[in-house]
Parts: structure tokens; C-alpha cells; sequence
């Protein structure tokens, strides 16, 4: 059995060698295949912090991821067609800005995080996963009847965003932006969890009324993890969106939620790098077993009911022989 | 709105959510007695259908593809609830998702494996096509009527199963005190293998009499699905009574929802931008209606504390 942190380090030791050897043998598929792994990397840590750590069982994640996709895509829209966002009160144009978009993504994803989080945390356990679901499928359907910014159709970007100073379309660049972005997030997401914030949110989990009683509120401990949540999801979506050039409302369906939550799942609840070794370990299942058979969903359907049925901790609970997260 | 499209329009709506009664039956008794979350119910829809069509294509018959849309979705059921549902009742719901959101997946892509991509169709039976004139003028298509009709013998045999029936009585136990119905020597496991299969059949024959006005095709069960969970959510989890009202209410929100509300948009504002506002905020109703019961009543209309 291999040591947690061993573990961790290993997997991103690994993320970073792919894409780099592939650089090396001349095949920029695979650095795209390890962009599209750390950006649902980070869309899953996002989501861990509130089912793993806040025991909050979202289905309604691809919210947020979709809002920092379409961030990206409207800022970026009124970039490259020249018009302004709005004019009145004062005008706001549209930019082709890594780091304001980015900044917009998280305060979108944000906003809509708490307010999604406030009226869905009176519910709890199965009414808590429907009503998620219910404001991401809001969300699904609202894009798609709404005509300004494509429906059903989504928006396409002509070139990707800047980042001043780099060249963003080489993918080794843009991938090296991205798995920036992913230590930073994870850097953030242990501090949270070691915080005082973060240990009175893994109580409330455990045990609600002694939370309660020694003067906490978990709906407030939930809203925060909630809130903070939702915009490292969003980031996730922009930077999803800046990937593909593209955004469209399949960034706000149910499968993204069922995905993002698939990554969390697959790598381990509850870790903070268990949605990293979910997220690489699905994109790999997915270009290998794409390539064995056109019908490579049965095999992966059937990897992760043998992982939920017999591997509890996840990947890295069954590599480092743990079940349970330390916490 | 004339009158009589109103009452077509509220027709269809019933329509609507009678079927979604179907599915939502079967969901509702699985999680009140067994505490499952399926998201794989849609699968078991989508098998019910793909029986029909292929018993349809094979013999011409349509009432022989409705019989074998529900044998295929109640072995279907049997057989998933034997293999995997029996590990996950202890589960948390966690577990319960993202290992049904696997079975979705083994479904879906069998399905394609053994039917292909290709939608099939299921014609409506001779005797049942065409419209009936029913009392005050109003014009219907025989099969929508005679699905209301089904529907509502199905949902009151139901009723009376859950009611009278010595089975009935057992998975009303069931849902309360697992333990104690086990002690008094009712075999659990085969009245969970009987409730799963019960509400798998239902679903499979939702999913052919929709079939044969849809098109019958991979992915058709998730839409269905996502509704029928919004159906019990609002009717409170366990409970038939609810995932009637909660069926009801969604089918007549989303039917009437996309009829009215571009017209009642249109009496303060341009046609056009009536359109756009209207069908968006129609297609978002059910779960604004979701959202609106679970804020006011955290538990659904009829769930209990």
C-alpha cells in the first residue's frame, strides 16, 4: 500500500509528464486529451468541497460549470463582433482577457451558487439532489429557448482568449495555464479543508445537533462551501469553454452534473485529490475504450459499477488501502 | 385562447401526466419501500418500448408489443434488481446515483449495440387512430383518450392494491419498519424483487403507449426520467397519492405553460419578444414549480416529516 500524499504527488507528477512526453513525440491530441483531464479535474475538486467535504450531494453542478462557459462565450462574443454588453447605465464592453474572464466566470458562478444554495439548503437528502437538478435543468432549458447568444445551437469563438504575454492557442501553453490554475485550486481547497471553516464543515457532516451546540450554523457552513464550490466549478466551465472554442447548453444538461460527479466519485469522495485521479483516470477510460469499441460506455458503465459496488474509497482509497478520507 | 383549444390543450395535459404517473409510480414505490434512488427507471422505459416496437414489427399485433413491453421491463427489472439494487439499499444515496447513472450507461449503449441508432416507430393500431367526438363538439384523437383512459384504470388499480391487497399491506409496512415486517416472517427479499419488477413493468408500459406517438430511440428514457423525478419530488417521496397530484400538476404546468403563456405574454408586449419570453420561461415551469414546493414545503405536498 502507498502513502496518501505519495499517492498525490505521483498523480501529478503524471499529469504534467503526458502532455510534456507528448510534446516531445509530436502528438498534440493527447496534450489536449490532458487539458480537457485537468479542467475536469478542476471542475471536480469544485464539487468536492461541497459532496465530499460538505457532504452536500449537488446534481446540479453543470450550473455553474455552464454559467463560466457561457461567461466566456458572451464576454468573448462581444469581443470579437465589436458591441458593447450593454450601453446603459454605463457601457460595458466585451473582452478577450484570460484573467477578467476568468474573474467574471468565478463572481457568476458565485452569485448564482449562493442564490441557488440559499433556497436549495431548507431541503436535505434526496429533496436536496432533486432540487439541484431542478435549477441546473432551469438553467438547460433557459439557453436553449433563449435566442440572443445562439439557443440551442451555443456560440462558437473564432480564437482563444489571451493571457498577456503567452501564446494560448499552442496547447502546450494553454495546457500549462490550465494545470496552474489546478494547483491553485487545490492549494486553496487544503487550506480550506485544514481551516477552522473547513474542520467545522466536516463536523456539521458528521454530526449536525453537536455542531449546532457548540454555536455554529451549518446552513451557513453549507452555503459558504456551496457558494465557494459553484465558482471553482465555473472556472472549470470557462476554461471548458476556452477549450473547445465553443460553448453550448450541453454545458447545463444533467449528464455534465452526473459527470462532474462521476469524477469526485471514481477518485475518491472526500479527498482533495480524488477528483484528480477520477477526472485523468475517466479521460483515460474514455480514449482507450474509445478506441477498443464503438460502444465503449458499456465498459465504462460497467468499470464504474464495479468501483461503487466493491472499491468504496474510490481509486485512491483503493491504492492507499484506506476507505475513509482522513477527517 | 378559444375554449375548445383550451380544453384540447388541458386534455393534453392530462394526457402528459398520466404517463408520467406510470413512471413516477414505480420510482416513488421503489424509494419508499427499498430507499433507492433509480436513476436507471428510464432505462427500463426505454426497454418497455424497443419490446414493443420489435414485438410490433414481428407480429403486427399491438396489444402483443404492450404485453411484451411490460415482460421485458419487468425480467428486465427483476433481473437488475437481483445483480446490483440488492447491494445499494444500505448504500447512501451516493452510491445509488452514480451506480445507476452506470446502468444508464450499460443500457443505453446495449441498446444501441443490439438496435442501432436509428429511431424505430410504432404505429398507433387502426382502431385507435383517427379522432373521436366527445360531449360539447370537442374533436380528440382516439389514442391520447385512450391513454388518459389507462392511465387512470392503472393508477386506480393501484390504488386499490396498495389499499386492500395483502401485498399491499406488506409494502406499506415496508416503507415504515423494514425489521419488524422481516420478523413477522415476510420474505423481504422477494417482496423488494416483486416491488422493483412491479414498477419496472409499469414504466416499460409507459414507455411503448409513448412510444407509438414518439419515436422510439436511445436516450428517450433520461428526459422522461428527469420529469418523473420532479413528479415525486413535488408529491412528497413514497408516496402513490402524491406521485398522482405531483403527475397530474407537472403535465397540466408543461402543456399549458407552452400554450398560455406566449398569449399572455403577448397582451403587454410584442409578438415576437412574447414568443422568446413566453416558450423560455414555459420550458423552465415544472421546475420553477419544483423549486416553488420544495422552498414552501421542504417534503413535497404529501411527504411526511
Amino acid at each position: 500500500m502507498i502513502r496518501e500524499s505519495t499517492l498525490n504527488a505521483a498523480l501529478l507528477i503524471l499529469l504534467l509528464a503526458v502532455p510534456l512526453a507528448a510534446l516531445l513525440l509530436d502528438e498534440p491530441f493527447i496534450i489536449t486529451l490532458a487539458t480537457r483531464a485537468v479542467i475536469f479535474a478542476i471542475a471536480g475538486v469544485g464539487l468536492n468541497l461541497a459532496l465530499g467535504f460538505g457532504g452536500l450531494v449537488s446534481l446540479g453542478h453543470a450550473a455553474f460549470f455552464g454559467i463560466g462557459g457561457y461567461a466566456m462565450g458572451i464576454l468573448a462574443y462581444h469581443a470579437q463582433t465589436f458591441t458593447p454588453i450593454m450601453e446603459w447605465p454605463f457601457v460595458i464592453q466585451g473582452t478577450k482577457a484570460m484573467p477578467v474572464i476568468w474573474l467574471t466566470a468565478v463572481v457568476a458562478s458565485a452569485i448564482a451558487a449562493l442564490g441557488i444554495g440559499v433556497l436549495s439548503l431548507r431541503t436535505t437528502g434526496i429533496y436536496f439532489i432533486m432540487i439541484t437538478l431542478a435549477f441546473g435543468q432551469m438553467l438547460f432549458f433557459f439557453t436553449i429557448s433563449w435566442p440572443a447568444y445562439g439557443g440551442e445551437d451555443g456560440l462558437s469563438i473564432y480564437v482563444r482568449n489571451g493571457f498577456a504575454g503567452l501564446n494560448t492557442m499552442d496547447p502546450i501553453t494553454f495546457f500549462a495555464i490550465c494545470y496552474g490554475l489546478l494547483l491553485a485550486v487545490l492549494w486553496l481547497v487544503s487550506r480550506i479543508a485544514r481551516s477552522p471553516f473547513g474542520l467545522a464543515l466536516g463536523a456539521a457532516r458528521q454530526n449536525e445537533a453537536r455542531i449546532q451546540a457548540v454555536g455554529q450554523r451549518p446552513f451557513t457552513l453549507y452555503l459558504v462551501a456551496f457558494t465557494i464550490s459553484g465558482a471553482i466549478t465555473g472556472l472549470a466551465g470557462a476554461l471548458f469553454a476556452d477549450l473547445n472554442r465553443f460553448v453550448s447548453p450541453t454545458m447545463f444538461s444533467w449528464q455534465t452534473s452526473g459527470e462532474i460527479m462521476v469524477f469526485v466519485i471514481l477518485g475518491g469522495v472526500g479527498r482533495v485529490f480524488g477528483p484528480v485521479a477520477g477526472a485523468a483516470m475517466f479521460i483515460f477510460l474514455e480514449h482507450v475504450l474509445g478506441g477498443l469499441s464503438e460502444f465503449w460506455h458499456i465498459y465504462l458503465g460497467a468499470i464504474l459499477l464495479g468501483i461503487v459496488l466493491f472499491a468504496r474509497g474510490g481509486l485512491i482509497g483503493l491504492v492507499s488501502g484506506r476507505e475513509v478520507a482522513d477527517d | 385562447m378559444p375554449l375548445l383549444l383550451l380544453i384540447e390543450q388541458i386534455l393534453n395535459g392530462l394526457q402528459f401526466g398520466v404517463m408520467l404517473f406510470l413512471m413516477a409510480a414505480g420510482l416513488t414505490l421503489v424509494f419508499g419501500v427499498m430507499g433507492l434512488i433509480n436513476l436507471a427507471h428510464g432505462s427500463l422505459y426505454m426497454i418497455g418500448a424497443f419490446a414493443a416496437a420489435a414485438t410490433a414489427a414481428a407480429t403486427g399485433s399491438f396489444l402483443l408489443a404492450l404485453v411484451a413491453s411490460l415482460t421485458a421491463a419487468a425480467i428486465a427489472g427483476v433481473i437488475v434488481e437481483m445483480t446490483v439494487m440488492r447491494r445499494l439499499y444500505d448504500r447512501d444515496h451516493l452510491d445509488q446515483v452514480l451506480a445507476t447513472f452506470a446502468l444508464i450507461l450499460i443500457f443505453s449503449e446495449g441498446t444501441r449495440w443490439l438496435f442501432g441508432s436509428f429511431p424505430l416507430y410504432l404505429d398507433t393500431p387502426g382502431w385507435l387512430s383517427g379522432s373521436t367526438v366527445l360531449p360539447f363538439g370537442i374533436t380528440y384523437p382516439k389514442y391520447r383518450l385512450a391513454i388518459i383512459l389507462v392511465g387512470l384504470a392503472v393508477a386506480m388499480g393501484l390504488f386499490a392494491m396498495i389499499a386492500r391487497t395483502r401485498i399491499g399491506i406488506q409494502i406499506r409496512a415496508g416503507e415504515n419498519d423494514r425489521e419488524t415486517v422481516g420478523a413477522l416472517g415476510v420474505n423481504i427479499a422477494r417482496l423488494y424483487t416483486l416491488v422493483f419488477a412491479l414498477g419496472a413493468a409499469l414504466a416499460g408500459f409507459a414507455g411503448a403507449l409513448i412510444g407509438a406517438i414518439q419515436s422510439v430511440q436511445v436516450g428517450m428514457g433520461e428526459p422522461v426520467l428527469i420529469l418523473a423525478f420532479v413528479v415525486i419530488v413535488i408529491g412528497g417521496i413514497g408516496s402513490i397519492k402524491g406521485a398522482f397530484v405531483g403527475a397530474i400538476l407537472v403535465g397540466l404546468t408543461d402543456t399549458l405553460g407552452r400554450s398560455l403563456l406566449p398569449v399572455l405574454f403577448g397582451l403587454f408586449m410584442d409578438t415576437s419578444s412574447a414568443t422568446t419570453i413566453g416558450s423560455s420561461l414555459a420550458s423552465m415551469s415544472i421546475y420553477i414549480l419544483m423549486a416553488a414546493v420544495l422552498i414552501f414545503r421542504p417534503r413535497g405536498l404529501f411527504g411526511t416529516a
